[in-house]
């Protein structure tokens, strides 16, 4: 028997969710509308969270202190994205990557653009682990994370 | 303590089944009963490895998965993570509970969306997921790092899939089976640059059975059981940002495994070695943090053929993830694989050194959140 005889039923499943962002993120992406990136500091080992959050996951304690960070950071590493998938609405391609804000101590993920994205080897070039770059902001802003649009190269 | 071994072993191919999930479940279980000259009556509990929604399609996928398992009227329980099902299975026999306990992991990868859009859902929705983050997206950020911290080569990770791709040919349960050179995989399309296409995992169909028994049931199922020695598994943050992706859990897990199994030089100790490496550099990675060689020793340790099948530590006889990578049940697959070359019964890809104590690894998560690490023994 051929697999052609073997039916197959083609499914699409589209269901409602809604989730709570809770206090503290949705303080910070009303920051974000400021044009201010906020971080929460742990009163216990003094880490700076970016995005915050409202215990700190290391001492499981609660973290009560804003701080604003740096619009400012170093690369700590990046992916050139060349592969569209589904329910991805970013363009590719587009740079992904892991941005140390001066101030924090983790790692944001989020673009790198505003630079030539045509050829794979000239980004290299400007796309460097520790390499500086800073936000550029959305004009129209929504309070969500696309607030920053993206991360530019400093120059 | 009570001693738990595999008696059995069953599992499928990797490449595209067209039977119904719950029918492809049930011949590998049939398979593995048969081989053990058991019932489904004569079996204690039974533990499935198997996920919900995205990779099956159905939710609440345990309450499907049951009847192919042979699990309906028994104690049954699922983990998403099929090495945690292992552990699981194990300590329903080590508890004195059950004296045989049947683990199986099973997806059809074939039926369900790729990898990438399934692991970006790992993402959170108000901040991962809108920045365009999936599993493929933070390995390649983890390679990138891991080549410029440590000096490792491009071609150092694009010669795991050489290698594990070569070993696949001789598994007739592989899923991708393509002979490929070194210059084949480093022009393969730059999908996440520096990641390429070949050096990433496919999608694979895969069911996998193991039988454990306790000890003395054991003796009286197979004149060659397989001990489970240990176990050990350690999470990382979720969030990459959090973490050091150069230096997760996979350390901790490890360490853990090695006390519970008494081994003090894994190196030494470890014959042959199933590592989940759904990218390419992770194998490196990984070794090294299993302590196969030391920080930043990967690139030197493929190159020294070490990790080839006739090599002093053979890595991923199977072909490994990177040939057959049925998800959620990926390290079972391993911890199978491992089994099998104790047993001396991989056929084509039997290690050639004699194989007393064998490692197999699972890992999800973005980076390798999770790690498990299990030894086995003759």
């Amino acid at each position: 028997m051929s697999k052609e005889e073997y039916r197959i039923v083609k499914g699409q499943v589209m269901v409602p969710y809604e989730l709570a962002l809770g206090r503290t993120w949705s303080e910070f992406y009303d920051y974000l509308k400021e044009e201010k990136i906020m971080g929460k500091k742990c009163g216990k080992c003094s880490r700076v969270l970016v995005p915050p959050r409202s215990f700190c996951p290391r001492c499981f304690e609660d973290m009560d202190e804003w701080v604003e960070v740096s619009q400012e950071g170093v690369v700590e590493t990046w992916v050139y994205v060349n592969m569209p998938f589904f329910a991805q609405e970013i363009k590719i391609p587009f740079i992904s990557a892991q941005i140390r804000l001066d101030g924090s101590d983790t790692g944001f993920i989020h673009q790198v653009a505003g630079i030539d994205l045509s050829d794979f080897d000239s980004v290299r070039e400007t796309v460097k682990l520790g390499g500086r770059v800073k936000a550029v902001w959305s004009k129209e802003k929504k309070g969500n994370i696309l607030d920053i649009a993206y991360f530019e190269p400093v120059k | 303590m009570r001693r738990v071994a595999i008696t059995h072993v069953a599992q499928s191919s990797g490449a595209e089944s067209r039977e119904s999930l719950m029918d492809f479940t049930y011949q590998i279980n049939r398979e593995i009963l048969d081989k053990a000259g058991l019932k489904r009556e004569d079996v204690g509990c039974i533990i499935a490895g198997s996920a919900d929604i995205f990779h099956s399609g159905l939710s609440c996928a345990n309450a499907f998965d049951w009847d192919g398992i042979g699990a309906f009227l028994k104690e049954g329980s699922r983990a998403e993570e099929s090495a945690m099902s292992f552990i699981y299975g194990c300590m329903r026999i080590l508890s004195g509970h059950y004296d045989t306990v049947l683990v199986t992991a099973l997806v059809k990868g074939s039926e369900n969306p790729d990898n990438d859009p399934i692991t970006s859902f790992y993402g959170d929705p108000f901040y991962l997921r809108p920045v365009g983050i999936n599993e493929s997206v933070v390995a390649a950020m983890q390679m990138r790092q891991y080549m410029e911290r440590y000096k490792v080569t491009e071609e150092q990770c694009a010669k795991v899939a050489v290698k594990n791709l070569a070993n696949a040919l001789f598994n007739p349960y592989a899923d991708r089976k393509r002979r490929v050179s070194l210059k084949d995989v480093m022009s393969s399309e730059r999908v996440y640059d520096p990641l390429k296409a070949l050096e990433c995992a496919p999608k694979s169909d895969g069911v996998v059975s193991v039988l454990l028994a306790s000890e003395s049931r054991a003796k009286k199922l197979t004149k060659k059981p397989v001990w489970f020695a240990g176990y050990g598994c350690s999470m990382d943050h979720f969030n990459p940002g959090d973490r050091d992706l150069l230096n997760g859990q996979l350390k901790t897990a490890a360490a853990a495994a090695y006390k519970m199994a008494g081994v003090r030089d894994p190196k030494k100790k470890i014959d042959v070695a199933e590592v989940c490496e759904p990218y390419a550099f992770q194998e490196l990675l990984w070794c090294e943090q299993l302590g196969f060689c030391g920080e930043g020793g990967g690139g030197k340790l493929i190159d020294s053929g070490a990790t080839q099948m006739d090599g002093a530590l053979p890595v991923n006889p199977s072909g490994g993830v990177l040939a057959t990578n049925p998800y959620p049940a990926r390290g079972l697959y391993r911890i199978a694989e491992a089994a099998l070359q104790i047993k001396g019964e991989a056929g084509e890809h039997q290690v050639g050194k004699k194989v007393k104590t064998a490692l197999a690894h699972s890992t999800h998560g973005f980076g390798g959140q999770c790690h498990s690490v299990v030894i086995l023994s003759a």
